[in-house]
């Protein structure tokens, strides 16, 4: 594969995907004129609420007429996609195209919201408790791929992480059950790690594998015992914690700093693997290893044991998201409870580039998509909830597809590295 | 490689020699070991579990303990037995009494466990071809939902056909509607590079919402909820015996369709030309070959095996289609697809086995053994076959001459 012409290929933008997207914005000015705009009732309010009963301070909605801010931002669609047909926003496409659907996704609620009152807040806290799986099992994905080394197996190693969790966790206490739901994920990428680098089995047949496993082993493990013990399904979760002064910060007090340990740790996490992968030399080597192995070994870089750290890393992180869906929230554990969130977050992880913000960026947009669908059944809104349940794995694919640009996919992805 | 040799030496042998020779004369001891060990290892994590033995180790009754986790070993593998096979002590009784209806129950579970490996051996098929063009079809699931969501439309909606013409155009229904699933992937990889497995997982979800939304909404049945209406007798595919024995159709219909995946892959041009592309996209476009294409139709022909699995079970066990009747035959189908080598014979094959298993593992459930047992013997199966230097290692076997079949496919995710 050439190598070579990788980042090339990112920055520069074809005429003919110029044009596409400017027609790309324009369909979308158009569709909130026709979709939204059109079927509104003239005169008819929106309001968003800006904080939930309850909190000390209360915000005035914030209502506006529904009609007119649509127009309006039809028209700021309309403009900019006739600019960027005929002059283009060049390297800062992306940007104005994640701008467009923004605009898109606050005329639907508007629309959505027409007639009618929504808590904006308790929207965007909701999104960001939803996306904290997401997100943990994105970061899980990264650390492997960037190696190099694929692992569809999140969604198992999150279930173990669960069920372990809530294991441990009745047993002992809940930081226990933590640390051995991360125990649990380390292990099952351990093995992983095995056959994939050692045996060199497929990377995907491995952690399709591993999946299966776990998916039985947890299902064999709930219906065995804890189905007749419900002392060892009851570790209880980890309360809330206010954080002091931020919390106390009306509307980004509620949506932030009001949670459990899990969303601080996953801001944390955040920031640590920005940090690492990016600037500094275990991320430089990571990375290199992910991308260019031989280039890597010929610098004296140990690729098979920067393999192996990576893999069982990133089978921790996805142990730690498991125990979030048990300990972190619910406080018992059921039989496939994760559904599906290791996949979406591996769409996640694509979405994002591969990055840990865009990871975190995708997450919070898949989340908001989450809590949305739920509350559309709430606003009886006509778009049923499971067809905006798609919306992730649709964008996911048109994505993948390289619509918004090629991805920087690690080369040497799925590719076991044979030393000569 | 097998099947090239044999094929070169006895070009004069009818199919259906060739179609044995080739299972048998196949690496087949590896697979044979690994689901040895698996079921092994199986019976060992039941007898780990067993509380039993916990509780006399407990006493110090150390010798109790082990008997009672022996006792569990060896009970799980009779339950597994007489749930998939029969009880003999009940067919000669049955027999002895001359009894229909007693007769019909003794022979039910042999007969149950065909039906069980039905949908396995199409979804095998499905993942099968995918491999043999070098592509992961996780998307089995999601393009047998599309299926049953097909023929269960034809099934009901059309009436007043003969069976003749509404069983087979259910089926096609079927077909195509995984056909159709199964293409999307296959031509997003052809035309653009993205790589399958995240498209078929995506296109997998993209399913199960859409089977919500039909089943809640168009396609409902008057006052249930998420579940469609009845499909007409016309569109039934035929059982063999009387109540209870559920043994239909299906089964011949999918032995069929697997010797025409076989006869397609490799007797004729399109299949060779699908195995040039898996083996090697460059040589296959240096013949000449149109290597999108060619993708495009594996997926297309895999997700079409899919939808008919999906077919079958409406058209031959349900007879309605039910929101999340499918309980992960696409994730299994990738381990018959490895069992099976990848070979139509070899996938029947390793879908009557896991019938077996799945069907066994019902009378388990009775003895306090949760199912998904065999869940877990599956992984462990794939395990060993897909990394046979374990076996090898367990067993001390040598290395075979020309080292193993590489099991890696050829393509990577975003690779052009």
């Amino acid at each position: 594969m050439a190598e070579n012409k990788i980042r090339k290929e990112v920055d520069y933008i074809s005429p003919a995907r110029r044009r596409g997207m400017g027609i790309f914005f324009l369909l979308v000015a158009i569709g909130i004129w026709g979709l939204f705009s059109r079927t509104s009732v003239s005169g008819e309010i929106t309001t968003f609420m800006m904080s939930t009963s309850g909190t000390e301070i209360q915000l005035p909605g914030w209502t506006f007429n529904t009609v007119w801010v649509l127009n309006t931002l039809a028209g700021v669609t309309f403009v900019l996609g006739i600019y960027q047909l005929l002059r283009g926003f060049g390297k800062r496409m992306n940007k104005v195209l994640a701008f467009v659907v923004g605009i898109f996704v606050f005329s639907f609620l508007s629309w959505a919201t027409s007639g009618q009152s929504m808590n904006l807040t308790g929207l965007l806290r909701n999104s960001l408790e939803r996306a904290v799986p997401i997100t943990l099992a994105a970061f899980a994905a990264l650390i492997g791929e960037r190696s190099g080394v694929t692992n569809i197996a999140v969604e198992g190693m999150m279930l173990m992480g669960a069920m372990v969790a809530t294991l441990v966790g009745s047993m002992t206490n809940l930081w226990y059950g933590v640390l051995a739901a991360i125990i649990s994920g380390a292990l099952l990428a351990f093995v992983h790690a095995v056959l994939s680098i050692k045996y060199k089995t497929d990377q995907i047949i491995s952690s399709t594998t591993i999946l299966i496993f776990s998916t039985g082993m947890t299902s064999f493990f709930s219906a065995r015992f804890m189905q007749n013990h419900p002392e060892l399904n009851n570790p209880g979760f980890f309360s809330k914690i206010d954080i002091p002064v931020l919390a106390d910060i009306p509307v980004i007090g509620e949506i932030f700093f009001s949670h459990s340990v899990f969303v601080y740790i996953m801001f944390v996490l955040l920031v640590v693997l920005h940090y690492a992968i990016f600037h500094t030399r275990w991320g430089l080597r990571l990375r290199s290893v992910g991308e260019h192995p031989k280039a890597a070994d010929t610098l004296g870089i140990n690729v098979i044991k920067t393999r192996y750290y990576a893999v069982v890393l990133g089978g921790m992180v996805a142990g730690f998201a498991g125990a979030y869906f048990t300990v972190g929230s619910v406080g018992r554990f059921d039989e496939l409870m994760t559904g599906g969130k290791g996949f979406i977050g591996l769409a996640a992880m694509i979405f994002g580039n591969w990055t840990p913000i865009g990871s975190f960026g995708a997450g919070m947009l898949f989340g908001f998509a989450d809590a949305l669908a739920n509350k559309l059944a709430i606003l009886r809104i006509a778009v049923p909830s499971e067809i905006l349940g798609m919306v992730p794995y649709l964008a996911t694919m048109i994505v993948l597809a390289g619509v918004v640009g090629r991805g920087d996919v690690p080369a040497a992805i799925n590719i076991p590295y044979e030393k000569e | 490689m097998t099947e090239n040799n044999s094929q070169v030496e006895k070009p004069k042998k009818n199919s259906v020699a060739i179609f044995f020779s080739e299972i048998t004369k196949g690496s087949w001891l590896i697979p044979v070991l690994a689901i040895f060990t698996g079921l092994v290892i199986g019976g060992l994590i039941v007898m780990f579990t067993t509380e039993g033995m916990y509780t006399s180790f407990g006493e110090g009754e150390v010798w109790e303990g082990l008997k009672i986790g022996f006792g569990a070993f060896t009970d799980s593998f009779e339950a597994l037995f007489k749930g998939s096979v029969g009880d003999p002590a009940k067919i000669s009784a049955a027999l002895k009494s001359g009894d229909d209806l007693a007769i019909r129950r003794a022979f039910n579970p042999f007969l149950e466990s065909l039906v069980a490996a039905t949908p396995y051996i199409f979804a095998g098929l499905a993942v099968a071809i995918a491999f043999k063009c070098s592509m992961f079809n996780i998307g089995a699931e999601g393009q047998l939902y599309i299926g049953a969501i097909a023929a269960t439309f034809v099934g009901y909606s059309v009436e007043g056909l003969p069976g003749y013409i509404h069983v087979p155009l259910a089926l096609l229904a079927g077909a195509v509607g995984g056909a159709l699933w199964g293409m999307v992937p296959g031509w997003l990889k052809a035309k653009t590079g993205a790589h399958e497995v995240i498209n078929t997982i995506m296109m997998n979800y993209v399913a199960y919402r859409l089977s919500e939304y039909l089943l809640r909404g168009p396609m409902m049945r008057e006052g249930y909820s998420p579940v469609s209406p009845f499909i007409q007798d016309s569109a039934k595919l035929f059982r063999f015996f009387k109540d209870p024995i559920r043994f239909h159709l299906g089964f011949f219909i999918a032995l069929g369709v697997a010797w025409l995946v076989w006869w397609f892959l490799f007797r004729t041009k399109w299949g060779f030309e699908l195995r040039t592309v898996g083996a090697n996209p460059k040589a296959a476009r240096y013949a000449g070959m149109n290597v999108p294409l060619t993708m495009v139709m594996a997926m297309a022909l895999a997700g079409a095996m899919a939808g008919l699995a999906g077919a079958n079970e409406v058209m031959g066990v349900n007879y309605f289609l039910a929101a999340a009747f499918s309980s992960g035959y696409g994730f299994d189908a990738i381990a018959l697809a490895l069992l099976g080598k990848s070979h139509p014979g070899g996938v029947v094959l390793a879908a009557i086995l896991f019938g077996f298993l799945s069907n066994g593992a019902i009378k388990m459930q009775v003895m306090g053994i949760p199912v998904d047992i065999i869940t877990i013997i599956q992984a462990l199966v794939i395990i060993f076959v897909a990394a046979p230097a374990i076996v090898r290692t367990i067993y001390r076997l040598k290395e075979p001459e020309q080292g193993d079949e590489p099991l890696v496919l050829a393509a990577s995710p975003g690779g052009d």
